[in-house]
């Protein structure tokens, strides 16, 4: 079996990750599950998070918004309408996805909906504190 | 008869629109390389979407769970959501758009329907307003965007979810010009809500498809997807557009320059004519003249 997957992480607006990957942390709808190579079929819709993929040259963390993660045994494909960088997200564009966090919050219906709000607000918060 | 010098002003000044039809071509050839470029880095994303969607759909036969794939059950109320330039001077593109909505509004009112419009950009808005002003619910102006991002689609696509949501319209129609080469964008209508699921195209892993795991089930994927293809499909549509309308717009400046070389080489014949008269005409003032002495 091979120790890389093939991993495509694809926006709206271009293919922002295609290549080999060791593993891929994504944050699905109802939690966090790490893909490796030779996982079983498995299709999932993603909530706001931190996406963590493991390159045999390092590692790379980005944040996602709304869309659906497919994995395969030997590829995963991430559809997300965004996907930043962390490094990227800094002074101006934090802010304001803070603040569209804590709208979020604010307007979340359900609990369900209130603790992905919240979750996403506590790592948006953390890379504040580190900036 | 023109004046040698009313002739010469007119050469100049064709001139000068020929420097501004020149000019605008090569801004226009610029921004459609740079417009295609957007839209094929934007296919990968569509393209793995209508996978999915097509896999999914394939396997769920109740599709009663998403609204936006079964729609409301009726076909009174329709919304048209036309896409079009915010500018002018491209040829038969605003225009091509504009009359295939119109011509399906006419359609729908004609056999009693409801119609509701959206207008996005402004050229067709203005075009349609005299006869189906009345039915706009909406405008969209995006002439202050100068790169269509994903943001402005998903902006549109909400207002459309929203509607929807609210009872507002059971079928939604986008407008949009397809673009298919520089000299060729074709008009078309597309159906948005209730959804089309693509047909299946066999995929290269075939088997395996059958036993993916959903979470959190697969009515709620397939009803996340098809939300998301929503945007999707209207941000391909503005992208597609952009494309076209610089296309439009480089093959009319194209043959207005030409146009406009045609008439220099015109009026220049003419300016030569009328000058080789009249050196002709005073030669023979003068040689008369002296044989008159």
């Amino acid at each position: 079996m091979a120790a890389t997957l093939n991993f495509e992480l694809v926006t709206p607006e271009r293919l922002v990750f295609s290549g080999e990957a060791n593993q891929v942390v994504v944050p699905g709808a109802e939690g966090d599950f790490a893909v490796l190579a030779g996982h079983s079929p498995f299709i999932s819709t993603l909530r706001p998070g931190v996406l963590e993929v493991t390159l045999p040259q390092g590692s790379q963390r980005l944040l996602v918004k709304k869309g659906v993660a497919e994995a395969d045994p030997d590829r995963l494909t991430i559809l997300a309408q965004t996907a930043v960088p962390l490094e990227e997200l800094t002074g101006e564009r934090l802010a304001s996805e803070l603040r569209a966090a804590e709208e979020q919050l604010a307007a979340a219906k359900d609990d369900h909906a209130r603790m992905v709000a919240e979750g996403l607000l506590d790592v948006l918060k953390r890379m504040q504190l580190k900036s | 008869m023109p004046s040698l010098k009313d002739l010469r002003n007119r050469i100049t000044s064709v001139k000068a629109t020929r420097k501004i039809t020149k000019a605008m071509q090569m801004v226009a050839a610029a921004k459609l390389r740079r417009a295609q470029e957007v839209a094929t880095a934007a296919r990968p994303y569509a393209e793995r979407m209508d996978q999915m969607i097509a896999n999914l759909g394939s396997r769920i036969t109740d599709k009663g769970s998403a609204p936006l794939l079964a729609g409301t059950g009726r076909d009174q109320t329709y919304l048209l959501i036309v896409m079009t330039g915010e500018r002018g001077l491209a040829g038969g593109f605003n225009t091509n758009i504009s009359k295939l909505a119109r011509q399906e509004a006419q359609r729908l009112l004609a056999q009693g329907k409801t119609v509701k419009m959206m207008m996005v950009g402004r050229k067709g808005a203005e075009a349609l307003k005299r006869e189906l002003g009345n039915h706009y619910i909406d405008r969209i102006d995006l002439r202050a965007v100068r790169q269509i991002a994903f943001a402005n689609a998903d902006e549109i696509a909400g207002k459309v979810l929203k509607l929807f949501e609210a009872g507002e319209f059971d079928v939604a129609k986008l407008y949009f010009a397809e673009f298919k080469s520089v000299i060729k964008q074709d008009p078309v209508a597309l159906q948005l809500i209730p959804a089309k699921i693509p047909e299946t195209k066999a995929q290269a892993t075939g088997g395996a498809e059958a036993i993916h795991q959903y979470e959190p089930s697969e009515e709620e994927v397939l009803g996340d997807l098809v939300t998301l293809n929503i945007s999707t499909q209207i941000f391909r549509g503005l992208l597609e557009n952009v494309a076209s309308f610089y296309g439009a717009q480089m093959s009319a400046m194209d043959s207005a320059t030409r146009n406009a070389g045609e008439m220099i080489n015109k009026l220049t014949l003419k300016y030569n004519r009328t000058r080789q008269a009249m050196i002709t005409k005073e030669l023979i003032e003068i040689i008369s003249g002296a044989e008159a002495l």
